[in-house]
């Protein structure tokens, strides 16, 4: 966590050192208020305001922007809004506006969440707080560094099948399907956002996949295909004891994935397997002779 | 010179979408030092929404499917304007590209004896399409970025091109841009590069694309000299959402009429039959029985007319809706919910039950959805080489939908990602060959280097000009309402006078803050390469007096077969860089070999 990232509150909403409406209050001399207003507002028409984190490394707080509301707006769109008008170099990711490229995560109201997929008329009333997912370090604004997962994403043996001419491969719809939950993960790296072992401690990132990686390694493990064996490399430099299970992962999941329970937990359960029952280690070793050896996994990530 | 990095290659890949990642996979494994360059982080790239699947003749589903028919429908689809050898490489070299995917760990959909299975789309005789559920670009993307990332590539992610750059004689040598984040420069210098930029949606109000397709590689390609084809061949996807506006134009796939969803109108009409075109009429279900019962037998039946392609559908859907028989919200009903269980719905087309339920509030297993034209692809680009993608200016390569040719004047489904399969490992081997015949790349000029940085910062060194979003709105507006879905001569002719105050008006914008990821820069930044295209496609489509695929013109509603045999070649003759005029004229096609034609001519 960088010293510039404002602590949650207990509730999991952003403080900051002051919010746009206490600075509008203290503000009565005029001086660069922090709180922008389009025009004169009429009196009933309806408005929506984002209470949106702005800074840099070194520091930010939180601007209030109040616009007239438009029908079926996602908070997306009320970004795109500011942009427009209030605050042109309003820093926000985005590419798909559907849901579909993991983006736009952010925190909305403290939960992490995507911009693109949040409706404003489903949120409570009142300001909706929009702050950058508070596990990475800030770049600006609402967007953060979030090359630690690409570097995980490096140390990930690749996919090994055994070789076949083209057309030759035959899998079972049900055997595929196990895979393909974890393969609809659109890398919005929300679920690594709320682990508490990344989170609370940075000393982890060096040691610690995190849960979208979990379901990368699972996916492989269920692979019909594939002929590589992770268990230990999962052990010993993926961290995978560290997780104890709170789920936290999977209640924010926008693609539903169900982290732990198809994945962190069957993997824990292998990986136990591999490493203190004999027996049962040794049995997979002859079902699985195809299978690279931990150790051959591990020393080679290929 | 400007203060800025410099990277050296042999071959850098702009753009990482599924054309970007297969071009650069495949130059890595032929022993080249290799980048890629995003725009943004990787693994999100347009690509990444593609719903449907990948067409590819495998045969999985229907035996009776090979790479000739899958040529044959290609070449329908796009109205004979297509780079036939481009369409039969495409059909021939699909299904190894897509048993390649395999092989690199992607999951698709099986049939029941452990294949992959294929569904059916628009355009094609056969049930052709290899898919995951529909989040098949999702698919593609993590499993090319998953070889690409176990290959070693190097990835500068987030990291915007804005020019080429070239040596004394022309060759095209490197590229200059800037990191996002930070704002700074990059220059890199290589031996050859390889464009695969996407497409231009962004220049039109409604569109299913991302951000990112604002044109940049098209833009580039003319900017340095090389041709670009077909540019008035913009595709407008039938159906879009309508409603709530803030999503309008985001896509609803095909696969929903390919998996029994059926087009209505106001009176619960199902108007496709009214609209079959002379040239399908023989292979086109007239009645609804005969279409319902196709979904399950093709050998007896023929195929149902809300299938046509693209171009047909959205004519019609434009027409009922000016007949005054659209939807409240200006669309016109896509019926799956009353055809189909729901289960079957929920599984085959999960991300469409997601997308009506959490944006729209609809469900579509209950009700019907509200759809309309949406703009969806660009069939115009770089003229390549079809072999090896090579563009007219040496050096220069490019792949997926910057290229031109492949689809002609409209591209059938699912035609798209094999074509970024196919072509991508294609380009990514001709600028292999092409850089190994290069001793070095030649050091990057400091005077083009400094040009283009200076242009790119002017807008921060401006007061009180005019803001990029909305001359970014204005243009989309100018495109949306001008040389949208139907054309007409004295509409593009106002559009072309509108383009010009608009590039006037970008020459005094400007913009404040610093040059870290700073959106209304980088909007600034993209607007050069958004006025040229716009502007490309606006001469194609007054050039083109005649009715063909994605072009339609109101004042010449036909199609003209002397037109048909002709490409529309645009180039900047003059000089390189942005707002030089660009020349267009018309190039005859190649000619068809015999064989080939013989294929076109057979009924089935
Ligand atoms: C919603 C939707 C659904 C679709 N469904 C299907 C389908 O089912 N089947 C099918 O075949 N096709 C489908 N298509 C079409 C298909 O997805 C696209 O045509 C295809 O993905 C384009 O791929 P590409 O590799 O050419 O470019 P893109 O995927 O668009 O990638 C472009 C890349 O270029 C980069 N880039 C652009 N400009 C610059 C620059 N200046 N500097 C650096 N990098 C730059 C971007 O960052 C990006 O990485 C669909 C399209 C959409 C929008
Ligand atoms: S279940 Fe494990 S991986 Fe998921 S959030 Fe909790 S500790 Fe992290
Ligand atoms: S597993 Fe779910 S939450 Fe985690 S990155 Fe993937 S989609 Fe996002
Ligand atoms: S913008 Fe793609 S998920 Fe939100």
């Amino acid at each position: 966590m960088t010293d510039a990232m404002p602590e949650p509150t207990p509730a999991g909403a952003w403080t900051a050192t002051t919010t746009g409406a206490e600075v509008a209050a203290l503000d009565d001399a005029g001086a660069g208020p922090r709180t922008f207003e389009p025009g004169p507002a009429e009196e009933e028409e309806p408005t929506v305001t984002l209470r949106v984190w702005r800074g840099d490394p070194s520091g930010g707080d939180l601007v209030d922007y109040t616009l007239p509301s438009e029908e079926g707006e996602v908070v997306l769109d009320v970004v795109h809004r500011i942009q427009a008008t209030l605050a042109p170099d309003l820093a926000c990711r985005w590419n798909c506006k559907a849901g579909k490229c993991g983006s736009c995560s952010s925190e909305i109201n403290g939960k992490p969440s995507l911009m693109c997929m949040t409706r404003v008329d489903e949120l409570p009333e009142g300001p909706i707080t929009v702050t950058p997912m508070r596990t990475f370090p800030i770049l600006r604004d609402l967007v953060t560094d979030v090359s630690f997962n690409y570097e995980v994403a490096r140390r990930v043996p690749a996919f090994a099948p055994p070789p076949a001419a083209p057309g030759d491969y035959r899998m079972q719809q049900v055997d595929v399907e196990r895979g393909q939950e974890f393969r609809k993960c659109i890398e919005c790296f929300m679920c690594q956002d709320v682990c508490h072992v990344i989170r609370d401690h940075e000393d982890n990132k060096r040691q610690y996949a995190g849960p979208r990686f979990f379901i990368r390694y699972a996916e492989l493990e269920m692979h019909p295909l594939d002929t590589n064996d992770r268990r230990e490399l999962l052990r010993q430099r993926m961290g995978l004891g560290l997780c104890n299970i709170t789920k936290c992962c999977t209640e924010v999941c926008p693609e539903h994935i169900k982290i732990t329970d198809n994945a962190i937990i069957p993997l824990k359960e292998r990986v136990v397997d591999a490493s203190y029952d004999p027996v049962a280690w040794l049995g997979r070793k002859i079902l699985r002779r195809h299978k690279r050896s931990p150790e051959e996994a591990a020393a080679h990530p290929r | 010179m400007a203060e800025h990095e410099t990277h050296r290659y042999d071959v850098i890949v702009i753009g990482a979408g599924g054309a970007g990642l297969r071009a650069a996979i495949e130059a890595k494994a032929r022993g080249l030092s290799t980048a890629l360059v995003c725009k943004s982080l990787l693994g999100k790239a347009h690509t990444v929404m593609a719903e449907g699947g990948v067409a590819a003749a495998m045969g999985n589903v229907y035996p009776e499917d090979n790479w000739q028919v899958h040529f044959r429908d290609t070449m329908r689809g796009g109205k004979y304007l297509n780079s036939w050898r481009m369409a039969q490489l495409h059909a021939q070299e699909a299904p190894d590209r897509v048993y390649e995917l395999e092989a690199w760990g992607a999951l698709f959909d099986r049939t029941s004896d452990g294949r992959i299975t294929q569904r059916d789309f628009g355009g094609h005789r056969y049930a052709r399409l290899a898919h995951v559920g529909d989040r098949t670009g999702l698919e593609l993307i993590r499993t090319l970025q998953q070889k690409a990332v176990s290959s070693d590539i190097d990835v500068f992610m987030e990291c915007k091109i804005l020019r080429l750059l070239h040596d004394d004689s022309g060759t095209v040598s490197g590229a200059v841009g800037y990191w996002r984040p930070s704002g700074e420069a990059v220059v890199f210098e290589a031996k050859a590069v390889v464009l695969a930029t996407g497409s231009i949606g962004r220049c039109y109000t409604y569109t299913s694309n991302s951000w990112e397709s604002t044109g940049d590689g098209h833009a580039m390609a003319l900017w340095a000299g090389a041709d670009v084809i077909e540019m008035e061949c913009v595709q407008f996807h039938p159906t879009g959402m309508v409603w709530p506006l803030s999503v309008r134009g985001l896509l609803v796939t095909e696969g929903v009429r390919g998996d029994g969803g059926a087009l209505k109108n106001s009176e619960g009409r199902r108007f496709m039959f009214d609209y079959i075109p002379e040239m399908f009429r023989e292979e086109t279900a007239d009645t609804e029985e005969e279409a319902d019962a196709w979904y399950e037998d093709h050998a007896n039946n023929r195929r149902t007319p809300d299938l046509l392609p693209r171009d047909e559908v959205a004519r019609a859907i434009n027409s009922e809706v000016k007949a005054g028989r659209g939807s409240p919200h200006g669309g016109v009903f896509l019926d799956i919910a009353s055809r189909r269980s729901p289960e079957y719905i929920r599984r085959r087309l999960p991300s469409m039950y997601h997308q009506f339920m959490e944006l729209a509030g609809v469900d579509i297993t209950a009700e019907a959805m509200e759809v309309g034209p949406t703009c969806h692809y660009m069939m115009g680009g770089v003229r390549v080489d079809p072999e090896s993608q090579a563009a007219t200016v040496p050096g220069l390569f490019a792949a997926g939908e910057v290229a031109g040719g492949m689809h002609g004047a409209n591209r059938l489904g699912g035609n798209s990602l094999s074509d970024l399969l196919v072509f991508g490992r294609r380009a990514g081997a001709g600028a292999s060959d092409f850089a190994e015949g290069r001793d070095q790349p030649p050091s990057a000029d400091p005077s083009q280097v400094d040009a283009v940085l200076a242009d790119a910062l002017a807008p921060f060194g401006r007061d009180g000009g005019e803001n990029p979003y909305d001359i970014h709105h204005d243009l989309q507006s100018t495109m949306q309402s001008l040389v949208g879905i139907i054309r007409t001569g004295s509409e593009l002719e106002e559009a072309l006078d509108k383009l010009g105050e608009l590039r006037e008006r970008t020459a005094k914008m400007s913009v404040a803050g610093g040059r870290a990821y700073n959106p209304a820069w980088n909007l600034a930044t993209d607007l050069p390469s958004m006025l040229t295209v716009s502007t490309a496609i606006t001469q194609g489509a007054l050039a083109r007096k005649e009715s063909r695929g994605g072009h339609t013109r109101d004042d010449f509603p036909a199609p003209d077969p002397e037109l048909g045999k002709l490409n529309f070649v645009q180039r900047q003759t003059s000089e390189r860089g942005d707002g030089a005029p660009i020349h267009i004229g018309p190039e005859p096609l190649s000619e068809m070999p015999a064989e080939l034609r013989e294929l076109l001519e057979e009924g089935h």
